[in-house]
């Protein structure tokens, strides 16, 4: 088990003929990921490294059932992708491109929300359930197959952490990037969810950091359901200067809201392991797991 | 992106939104032309910088003569202005706005706004005009009222009446309030706002309503739909070295700090100022080279951090994930060999091929402290930069 994708999730590449998503799909496909074809409007009938390429969503899902979608389209029109991935019955979207026009997200949020389909991103490096499915733009290589489950804001900053933790022996159910945007999709809430539900996950890894009240709203899910797993916490930008937005579009502290010390507060409170150091994190994690 | 009050109330009449006639100066004598096309007898001079609190600080100034406008320009043009959003240094003041003074019975307060816990945007009205807005949130709650807009980012006129419930408007003006209202939703929605904030939003003594102040903040990733939004960018409002980072595509922050710092992705540019920090020294910059982190961003990053001569030694901090380490380290001495590097520095590599990257920094020949940890890193730049 794993949460949202596995060995038999089918994914269509949304974009897949330009640069960056044939570059990627190469990447997925040797991880062995099952790539069931691309689309690009008005490249329908080409193929992409011996994959179909299909002119909408709807004529690729119609052809080879994909399930999930993964989108590399430029930010302008990344928004309209996600909605037509949805229209056509798509039950999953991952959007990786960054500066996505907000309002866009506004609208295709909602859109999604009446299709029944979920989103992952935008501004983010994807999903994977290691050794099963890559879908994004993540090294493979670094991740192993186990039983943590992890969720986080930031792309390299995840990579470093699950480095780490596979350097300890400890595998990953499901690593997800929620992305760094003021209007992603899965939250940090309804992950904590799936993973208390997947017996495969025994510990949660949530990596934060300052801007929005995700963390705050994570701590308290945990603190209300008395969450069943252990949970690891870390905190990115405890030193940063308000009123000045750190690269992702969401990381910026306005006003009293979005510090990261409120953030460490809230979820120590609720009896999550908050590492400081992020060079001892993997090893703060398997030493907390062997008690 | 912010632009001056000034622009934002271009923006506003454009979207029908009534403001009070006026106009731009950059010199005294200009300010009592502009004053001079304007019906008085009273005329207001306000500083155009992005900051609020400009009255507080001498920045605003209410005139009954055309003399008056004149002295008052002369006084706040080339002034340095600190508000409690300037940060003590001030910001210099280049242009003022002239305009004709208005008789003002009470002051509300509107805004659009996007709401990240609601995940829309959300229009806000209060009784509560001229007023911090977070001040009145904080205290008095219940003179806040909030109407969260659907996917369509559409508001229905009951809605835009609503807000103006409990504003002691006669019928006539709650139905001019609404109306304003939802012009101000197709401003926000048209032109992608995050933050288009009227305060005061005034009720005059005949009884109009007249934006008096006008705050816009644009979403900056959508200005390239907007080219008349993004053609109000003012230069002298950025940092010169924030400008010039984005002019060479690399996403920079300047902070306060000696230690310049170099690191692809946000988040884990973030864990390494908070690393340089807990070391004891104090990070210079953030500096996101991007996922990517090639030889051209390299040296683009070199560049903006050595422009700062408040820099005493630089901290490059890269996961190589898809870019390998290898090629990386190359990036990092074919940069540092063109740009000359003399500060001391320190690179702590991480991720595929980081043995062969390693020996590529260590057979160099130039000048490099490595490190295997983050902690480490941190350790050996505050070291090398302890003044």
């Amino acid at each position: 088990m794993s949460i949202l994708v596995n060995a038999d999730t089918k994914v269509l590449v949304q974009g897949i003929t330009g640069k960056e998503g044939t570059f990627h799909t190469e990447q997925m496909l040797s991880y062995g990921t099952r790539i069931v074809g691309g689309c690009t409007p008005g490249k329908g009938g080409q193929t992409v490294l011996g994959l179909p390429v299909f002119d909408s969503v709807a004529e690729g899902v119609a052809a080879t059932g994909a399930d999930v979608s993964v989108i590399f389209v430029p930010a302008a029109l990344a928004a309209d992708a996600a909605c037509e991935a949805a229209e056509a019955g798509i039950k999953l979207v991952v959007l990786i491109a960054e500066h996505i026009p907000v309002l866009d997200m506004v609208r295709a949020k909602s859109f999604l929300k009446t299709k029944g389909a979920q989103l992952i991103g935008p501004n983010c490096p994807g999903i994977i359930s290691p050794e099963q499915c890559k879908i994004g733009i993540m090294p493979g290589y670094i991740h192993k197959r186990g039983h943590i489950g992890l969720i986080s804001r930031s792309g390299t900053l995840t990579y470093e952490a699950v480095h780490q933790l596979t350097a300890q022996g400890l595998g990953q159910s499901t690593c997800v990037g929620i992305g760094g945007d003021p209007i992603p999709g899965l939250y940090f809430v309804e992950l904590l969810e799936m993973f208390r539900n997947d017996p495969e996950t025994h510990a949660v890894c949530v990596i934060g950091e300052i801007g929005g009240d995700g963390e705050e709203r994570a701590a308290a899910y945990i603190k209300e359901t008395k969450y069943p797993k252990p949970v690891f916490g870390f905190i990115a930008g405890l030193t940063a200067p308000a009123g000045k937005r750190m690269g992702h579009a969401g990381a910026i502290i306005s006003g009293s809201k979005g510090r990261g010390e409120d953030k460490v507060a809230a979820l120590t409170d609720a009896g999550v392991t908050v590492i400081h150091d992020l060079g001892s994190f993997g090893e703060t994690v398997a030493q907390h797991l062997k008690k | 992106m912010n632009v001056h009050e000034y622009q934002a109330k271009s923006l506003l009449a454009q979207f029908n939104i009534p403001v009070p006639q006026g106009g731009l100066a950059e010199t005294p004598a200009q300010a009592r032309a502009v004053a001079e096309t304007l019906p008085g007898p009273v005329w207001v001079v306000k500083a155009q910088i992005h900051a609020g609190g400009r009255g507080k600080g001498g920045g605003v100034k209410v005139c009954k003569s055309l003399d008056a406008v004149e002295e008052a320009a002369g006084a706040i043009l080339g002034m340095q202005l600190v508000t409690h959003q300037t940060g003590p240094e001030g910001k210099k003041v280049h242009k003022v706005w002239v305009e004709q003074g208005t008789n003002v019975a009470r002051e509300l307060y509107l805004a659009v706004v996007l709401d990240r816990t609601a995940q829309c945007l959300s229009v806000m009205a209060s009784p509560d005009g001229g007023m911090d807005i977070e001040e009145v949130a904080q205290n008095t709650p219940d003179h806040i009222h909030i109407v969260r807009l659907d996917g369509s980012h559409s508001i229905w006129p009951f809605q835009a009446r609503a807000l103006f419930a409990g504003c002691g408007l006669n019928p006539k003006q709650v139905n001019a309030a609404a109306a304003l209202a939802m012009n101000l939703v197709r401003l926000a929605v048209a032109k992608d706002a995050v933050l288009v904030e009227i305060n005061p939003l005034a009720v005059t003594d005949a009884g109009d309503i007249v934006a008096l102040d006008a705050k816009m903040n644009f979403d900056e990733s959508a200005l390239k739909r907007h080219p008349d939004v993004a053609a109000m960018e003012d230069q002298e409002e950025c940092d010169p070295l924030e400008f010039k980072a984005r002019q060479l595509g690399v996403n920079y922050v300047r902070l306060g700090g000696y230690v310049g710092t170099m690191v692809n992705g946000a988040g884990l540019a973030m864990a390494t100022m908070d690393a340089i920090k807990n070391a004891g020294a104090e990070p210079a910059n953030f500096l996101d080279a991007g996922g990517g982190a090639n030889e051209e961003m390299v040296a683009a990053g070199f560049e903006v951090m050595l422009s700062d001569p408040h820099v005493r030694g630089i901290l490059i901090n890269i996961f190589g994930g898809i870019l390998h380490c290898d090629v990386v380290a190359s990036g990092v001495v074919n940069a540092a060999r063109k740009v000359n590097l003399q500060l001391p520095l320190v690179v702590r590599l991480e991720g595929t091929n980081v043995e062969a990257g390693r020996k590529i920094l260590a057979e160099s020949g130039l000048n490099f402290q490595t490190a295997t940890s983050m902690a480490e890193a941190a350790r050996k730049i505050a070291d090398a930069t302890r003044g």
